[in-house]
């Protein structure tokens, strides 16, 4: 297994190369710089402006600000944010907690309400209940995030009072107390269920299917002819193998656990990584967002690689070497 | 024969009376088994011949309740076992029954095996699910029934997957899973349908080994005449959903009766003599949904029928040497007399 992942890693590497070209590239594609935006044509200098595009290497040859970019970039050296003055690498590490606070409690809300409906559907199927299931999950699928998330605000933060609408802590509670990380829970609560609620129909449908097809097996009806109750068969026999499809979903899930939403954060105004990379686009804070979308890029490979890897421990039939 | 009368009990294990199992088409109960009585006795070897779709499999499956839920139903008779009729018991009594008092094995032992969980976690479960021993104890107990089936290197089969096995070795661990709570029936499914000839015969002797050292019954079904021979005490014929001959083994290789028998018995090939084409029975067996109501279901295909096979329904019916044969031809009151039903109830001939 740690031959084969090494294995692996070392295949990501061209991979990321082309993807860095890409990643530049698009960049650059970007109608004006980081300049263009954030400094007043009648205020400032023009010969400033032009020194400081000069200064940048804004006006090198493209593949010598490529070869400049990447060479820093392998080093650690991710640049510095245009638009906040501070290295791209702080930036992003002051906002990957939240984006993984945010990550993780909708994966959990996502997990746990995916799994109770697939069972419940996958041992009844094509009755009311599991029309309703699909339904509902049909529905959240349809509906864009960024109306689920404004009608949520409307609701549960306006009318009702019980989430606060924006931000990720309060500002009054000290940090590192209780009372901090209480209300850090309780802003993550509405986007993280908004969130999580919006991505159950893939899991869910797929156990649904897939517990529907594992109840015909032949080792079904053995278990069966053994006296073991059906309920266990469900719960044990069936729900063991039709966890092994859904581990592909997992690969995908670990990228976006740091990769973060970019809309729904955008809404709640969560300082997380989807909102940090929606600025960077507006601001073309050109260091931010390459080091983003390389980020995001690697993570989904390692995410590839990581689902590999558990199809592995969940399929016994699966060897890797 | 000696197992038949060897046994002291009176009772037959298993008594299976008139039993109807129909499966639903499109709305619709279809019969698959059709009035099948038939007595199991203690440590007997019972044969259940016929083609495929004659309703070997699902008349077993319905003896454990184990038909496609909400598909196949029990639509009438009774099934006794030691006496109590357990046809109608709940699933949750049956499952105290499965695996303990009556056990199975499948014909495909590539995918009755649980592909994600070791053997000897599938052997420790039927354990568990039927004695009080610790997870522990049971997995001793599985690496002895695993010697006990003839798996060398038991201590390690014990962590391995289904998928690490050959087909034979899956097999022998259904059948050590099957013999885990020393059951008093075994229900064997065509167990060496989906096997090499050679790995056949072994665990057939496997299985004969298991029945005289556990006195437990068995019922094989199989549409293998050679296996019958080989191992079974007695023989029920089946034909779209009847039994139409019953008999013990030697009697019905020496004196078929039924005209179906017969020709089966001419379909095996047989080493001494030479033919360019094996003998085959015309036609297939009727489905489900258009099975003949009146008359004999065999006889658009009999060689021997006569007008009356298509409008009486023939019984079984005793033809000496504890054999018995449903077919007019056997009828001493058919076709010679026509008032059959009167005669019959006068001389007081039962069907059965």
């Amino acid at each position: 297994m740690l031959k084969y992942s090494i294995r692996r890693l070392l295949g990501m590497i061209p991979m990321l190369i082309l993807i860095s070209i890409v990643v530049f590239s698009l960049a650059k594609l970007m109608p004006g710089d980081s300049l263009s935006g954030e400094i007043d044509p009648l205020n400032t200098n023009p010969e400033y402006i032009a020194e400081m595009r000069e200064k940048l290497g804004y006006n090198d040859p493209l593949p010598v600000q490529y070869f400049n970019w990447i060479t820093g970039f392998v080093q650690g050296d991710f640049g510095k944010s245009t638009r906040f003055k501070i290295p791209v690498f702080d930036l992003i590490m002051e906002k990957v907690p939240n984006t993984l606070l945010l990550g993780v409690t909708a994966l959990v809300i996502t997990y746990i309400m995916a799994f109770m409906m697939g069972m419940y559907s996958g041992r009844r199927p094509y009755t009311l209940g599991d029309n309703a299931i699909a339904g509902f999950n049909y529905i959240m699928l349809a509906i864009p995030s960024f109306v689920a998330a404004v009608f949520a605000i409307y609701i549960f933060a306006f009318q009702l009072n019980w989430f606060p609408f924006a931000g990720s802590v309060d500002i009054l509670v000290e940090r590192g107390s209780f009372e901090y990380y209480v209300s850090r829970m309780h802003h993550v609560l509405l986007p993280a269920l908004v969130l999580g609620a919006m991505s159950t129909a893939s899991y869910t449908q797929f156990l649904r299917n897939d517990i529907i097809e594992n109840s015909r097996k032949d080792f079904v009806r053995t278990a069966r002819a053994k006296g073991t109750p059906i309920k266990k068969i469900y719960n044990v026999h069936i729900l063991r193998n039709s966890i092994i499809p859904l581990v592909t979903f997992l690969g995908f899930d670990f990228a976006a656990l740091i990769g973060g939403a970019i809309i729904t954060e955008t809404i709640f105004t969560y300082p997380g990584i989807g909102q940090l990379f929606l600025e960077s686009v507006t601001s073309r804070d050109y260091p931010t967002l390459m080091a983003l979308t390389m980020l995001l890029s690697f993570l989904t490979l390692l995410g590839n690689l990581l689902a590999d890897i558990l199809y592995g421990v969940v399929d016994p039939r699966i060897r890797l070497d | 024969m000696s197992a038949m009368f060897g046994s002291n009990e009176n009772t037959p294990l298993l008594r299976v009376k008139n039993l109807q199992t129909g499966f639903k088409i499109e709305g619709d109960y279809y019969n698959a088994v059709e009035s099948v009585s038939f007595d199991v006795k203690r440590k007997q070897i019972v044969g259940v011949v016929g083609e495929s779709g004659c309703g070997k499999s699902v008349m077993s499956l319905s003896i454990m309740q184990l038909l496609p839920e909400g598909i196949g139903k029990i639509r009438g008779g009774e099934i006794e076992f030691e006496g109590e009729n357990i046809s109608k018991l709940s699933d949750k009594r049956m499952n105290s029954i499965r695996g303990k008092d009556i056990s199975m094995i499948f014909q495909e032992p590539m995918t009755s095996l649980n592909p994600v969980f070791t053997i000897g976690y599938q052997i420790a479960e039927v354990i568990l699910n039927h004695e009080n021993l610790t997870k522990k104890e049971a997995r001793l107990r599985s690496v002895s029934l695993l010697k006990q089936v003839g798996i060398p290197r038991a201590e390690q089969i014990v962590t391995e997957y289904p998928h690490q096995l050959s087909g034979g070795m899956r097999q022998r661990v259904m059948i050590a899973m099957a013999i885990a709570c020393q059951p008093k029936l075994l229900i064997a499914d065509e167990p060496t349908t989906a096997l090499d000839v050679t790995v056949q015969a072994q665990i057939l002797e496997l299985l004969k080994g298991v029945q005289e050292a556990n006195d437990m019954s068995i019922i094989l079904i199989t549409h293998d005449l050679g296996v019958v021979a080989e191992i079974c005490d007695e023989v029920l014929v089946m034909y779209a959903g009847k039994i139409i001959e019953r008999a013990p083994v030697e009697e019905l290789f020496a004196a078929p009766k039924h005209p179906y028998t017969e020709l089966l018995m001419k379909a095996i090939p047989k080493m001494d003599e030479e033919v360019e084409k094996l003998a085959t029975i015309e036609g297939l067996v009727p489905s489900v949904i258009n099975m003949p109501q009146v008359g004999c279901r065999f006889a658009n295909r009999c060689p021997k029928a006569m007008p009356e096979c298509m409008t009486v329904t023939p019984q079984l019916v005793d033809v000496g040497h504890e054999h018995e044969a449903a077919c007019l031809l056997f009828d001493e009151s058919w076709p010679a007399d026509r008032k059959r039903d009167k005669d019959r109830d006068r001389e007081g001939v039962t069907a059965l």
